[in-house]
């Protein structure tokens, strides 16, 4: 089912649609003051099809389908439903039409529980014992089983991502536009959304998918729209093309291989034992017994399904939940288990979250202000006697985004303004150009696109081979086979034995994930 | 004794309660307004007016509650639709209130009002001790505790309280699923608007049926900082109400006896209490910030 050859393609969708697009954009041109992130873009999807809009990070993407969906504006060009021309003015008015939406950033109520939040995107529907009831069998039927209990504000990143996507699904709608909606999940519950939005293809729903992941393009798309630098820069059939094709027409130019030598060992400079932590929330894992050593010049990627204690091991690291023993964390031989994260940084230590937009980074600030936020008592003298000394604070931004390929509107921006992948590059950066001697970091390439992800990956090796000891945790395999030296999996709390990535595959990995998955998918039914 | 002392805490506690409740819902939404002392004090000395002029308390109680909705919806068009600072807006309210009502009660002092009646059920009403307590009441009384069990199930039960809820958590979210935020924090104000004018009215029509300048004497701060207190939850702040009430009034009885504590000790007392009490019954703290609206006081404007 997953040959979507051109001939059976074009069969279907005759059958299905008759030659009106479903929607068609037209000319649509968007300015952010001076800086225009769409240039006159056009683009046609079909019912009944999967069309997948590409392109690098800040190419537009996410604010191209922000008009569709109503959330913005555009300053000139027209949208088109069913042939008739629209104005979308509002997301209520896109949602009347038939669109539902799936965002980068979520659009989540944190203190709200799954249930809540699924009733409020759902007509007249209140958060009953019934819509539960939907929710678990519904989620679980898709392959991306949601407790409908949890409160949001619990949940890692990739069980809020499902939360979105089963939302957006029980909406029923005619269009279903996709954020890279698969950037946190791991690939069983891709392949489970694949088939999902297969079925809704064949049923006449039209989707458009915004992905960085190009293998998975290739095997989900009919059709390929690729953007670069606010413009239409192709359009392709993406079957035909292989992952590198995409990528030069994405990017204009070959990506880089990220090469990975053995380094020099140091000493251990992270060091957990039997760290152990009951959880306080209703829904959180706790951690049991935790031991682990990452020595100085090697790279440690723990692999787990979203949910199974990664957000609680990342507090425990980093300090924002405190342990009970002192000695349960040993940064470079000091036990820091009862530091908050400014001693902890102090022994040089840094922190990249996994929720960059709110957790990583405060939206409504500027990159220099945001960066005075991590980097104030680093005893880099950017806080000196209660001041603030915000050039420093500047300049570093300016080498942050020169490094890392931020794309910007202006010198300093507000967080919010920055595309998802600038933004996750700005993060990384923040804390790499620090060259700190420990990095705990989580979904390092959450969202950005493959040449940064291959700049970002290389920066980690770079670092570790200076001398750092880098603890990674993601849920990316091919990402973590890129960068790892060895490779544990966390499963219900529990953390295997790191063992060397050489001897591993990612198939006997994905079965020590999943392998964890399926027994507590047992224990809750 | 005791039953005089209750019926004294109760009508002590009422107006508190009838502005807590209104500016829960409005808090809940995500606006703060700080003006709920000067939408009392409108609605106190509406509800004055209205009932000399027609020589109805009931009507004096509704023109009360009008007067509360249309300063509210004042506040509600400078911070939602001009976007100005929820914080500035709501002082500018309180003392706009205060001054404006002295202004149109100037020729109100001195002259005697109206009481609101009492209900009274043959039978019941008469039972010794609780008869007078639980029959007895007049209407606001009765109502206040209506807006108590109606704002709880209205925010936990109903879908309109599930979208207030979700407007005050995240404005950003609630406008990218479609709704209005804008229109449901304009409705929440203007509830709010008339709840406070309806706690005004209580003090000018039922409590005392008397105008003096300034009547409310500071229970539009009480009603907002039971409504913190009481992290978001209409039956503590019904608690927090009463049991501001108590104190205030056991205390006046202390004073009275002349027990040799100072004064100024003793009047410090209902607040003390009220804060301590609260906060123990709020123990579980992720609970609370679950409770606590996120947007509270930012103003939205959606991207464009
Ligand atoms: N509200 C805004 N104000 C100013 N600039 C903005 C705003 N929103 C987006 N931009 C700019 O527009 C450009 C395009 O952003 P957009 O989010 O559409 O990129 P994208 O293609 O989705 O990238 P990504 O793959 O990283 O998500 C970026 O350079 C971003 O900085
Ligand atoms: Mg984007």
């Amino acid at each position: 089912m997953g040959e979507g050859t051109g001939d059976s393609t074009g069969e279907m969708l005759r059958r299905v649609g008759g030659d009106t697009p479903l929607l068609e954009v037209r000319h649509v041109t968007k300015r952010f003051g001076s800086f225009t992130a769409n240039d006159s873009v056009s683009l046609k999807i079909m019912p009944g099809e999967i069309h997948a809009l590409l392109g690098e990070n800040g190419a537009g993407k996410s604010t191209l389908v922000k008009i569709i969906y109503g959330s913005l504006q555009p300053n000139s060009g027209g949208i088109f439903w069913k042939g008739r021309p629209v104005t979308v003015g509002s997301p209520a008015e896109a949602r009347a039409l038939g669109v539902g939406m799936v965002f980068q950033h979520f659009s989540l109520f944190e203190a709200m529980t799954v249930a809540e939040n699924i009733a409020l995107a759902l007509p007249n529907c209140r958060a009953t014992g019934e819509l539960s009831d939907t929710i678990a069998r519904v989620s679980a039927n898709y392959g991306l089983p949601l407790d409908p209990n949890a409160h949001i504000a619990d949940l890692s990143v990739g069980e809020r991502q499902r939360v979105e996507i089963v939302r957006c699904l029980l909406q029923n709608p005619e269009l279903i536009i996709m954020d890279e909606p698969t950037s946190v999940l791991t690939p069983q519950e891709a392949d489970q959304l694949f088939v999902t939005l297969r079925r809704l293809a064949a049923e006449g729903c039209a989707i458009l998918y915004i992905s960085h992941r190009l293998e998975e393009v290739r095997a989900l798309c009919h059709h390929a729209t690729i953007m670069r630098r606010a413009k239409v820069v192709a359009e392709t059939d993406p079957a035909r093309e292989t992952v590198n094709t995409l990528a030069q027409l994405m990017v204009g130019n070959e990506i880089t291989r990220v090469v990975r030598e053995r380094g020099k060992l140091g000493p251990e400079a992270i060091l957990l034992k039997g760290l152990t932590q009951v959880s306080q929330e209703a829904f959180g894992v706790s951690l049991k017994d935790i031991d682990l050593s990452v020595r100085a010049g090697e790279i440690v990627a723990i692999a787990g399904i979203a949910g199974n204690g990664q957000k609680e091991l990342f507090d425990a690291l980093s300090g924002e939940e405190p342990l009970e023993k002192e000695d349960m964390v040993i940064f470079a031989g000091e036990a820091a288990g009862l530091m908050d994260i400014n001693e902890r940084r102090l022994l040089g230590a840094a922190f990249v979250p996994e929720e960059r937009l709110g957790h990583g980074a405060v939206p409504a600030l500027k990159l220099s202000e945001n960066v005075v936020l991590t980097r104030h008592g680093t005893g880099e003298g950017i806080a000196r006697r209660g001041f603030t000394r915000f050039g420093k604070a500047g300049r570093i931004v300016e080498t942050v985004t020169s490094l890392f390929d931020v794309r910007k509107g202006v010198l300093d921006p507000e967080a919010r303004s920055l595309s998802g992948g600038n933004l996750q590059k700005f993060v990384v950066g923040r804390e790499v150009e620090r060259t700190p001697k420990i990095l705990i970091v989580a979904q390092p390439t959450w969202g950005v696109d493959a040449g940064a992800a291959a700049v970002i990956r290389q920066s980690l090796i770079d670092l570790s081979r200076k001398g750092a000891a880098i603890l990674v945790i993601s849920q990316d395999l091919d990402e973590i086979f890129e960068i790892a030296d060895r490779i544990a999996v966390i499963s219900r709390g529990h953390l295997s034995k790191a063992e060397d990535a050489d001897t591993l595959t990612p198939e006997k990995v994905g079965l020590l994930m999943a392998g964890g998955a399926e027994k507590k998918g047992a224990a809750a039914a | 004794m005791l039953e005089a002392i209750i019926l004294t805490i109760i009508t002590a506690a009422t107006p508190l309660l009838l502005a807590a409740t209104g500016e829960l819902v409005v808090e809940k939404s995500g606006v703060l307004n700080l003006g709920v002392e000067g939408m009392m004090v409108m609605g106190a000395v509406a509800g004055f007016a209205v009932t000399i002029s027609t020589g109805s308390p009931l009507l004096g109680i509704v023109g009360g509650a009008i007067a509360g909705m249309l300063v509210s919806l004042i506040f509600a068009f400078v911070t939602l639709t001009l976007v100005a600072n929820q914080v500035a807006s709501g002082l500018a309210l309180t003392l706009f209130g205060l001054g404006l009502s002295g202004l149109m009660g100037e020729s109100f002092v001195g002259q005697p009002g109206i009481k609101l009646q009492s209900l009274h059920v043959p039978g019941l009403t008469d039972l010794p001790f609780v008869g007078k307590i639980l029959f007895g009441q007049d209407l606001l009384v009765y109502l206040s505790f209506a807006a108590v069990f109606g704002v709880s199930w209205f925010l936990n039960r109903t879908r309109a309280g599930l979208i207030l809820r979700a407007v005050g958590d995240n404005h950003t979210s609630a406008h990218a699923l479609g709704y209005s935020v804008i229109g449901v924090r304009y409705l929440a104000v203007i509830f709010g608007g008339a709840m406070a004018g309806l706690g005004g009215a209580y003090l000018s029509v039922a409590y005392t049926p008397l105008w003096v300048e300034n009547m409310t004497a500071g229970r539009g701060w009480i009603a907002l900082a039971l409504v913190v207190f009481a992290s978001w939850i209409p039956w503590r702040a019904a608690i927090g109400a009463y049991l501001f009430g108590a104190v205030t009034v056991l205390q006046l009885h202390t004073q009275a006896l002349g027990i040799g504590f100072p004064s100024q000790f003793l009047a410090m007392l209902p607040y003390l209490a009220t804060v301590i009490v609260l906060v123990a019954i709020s123990g579980n703290r992720r609970a609370t910030l679950f409770n606590t609206p996120s947007s509270l006081g930012k103003s939205f404007v959606p991207d464009r």
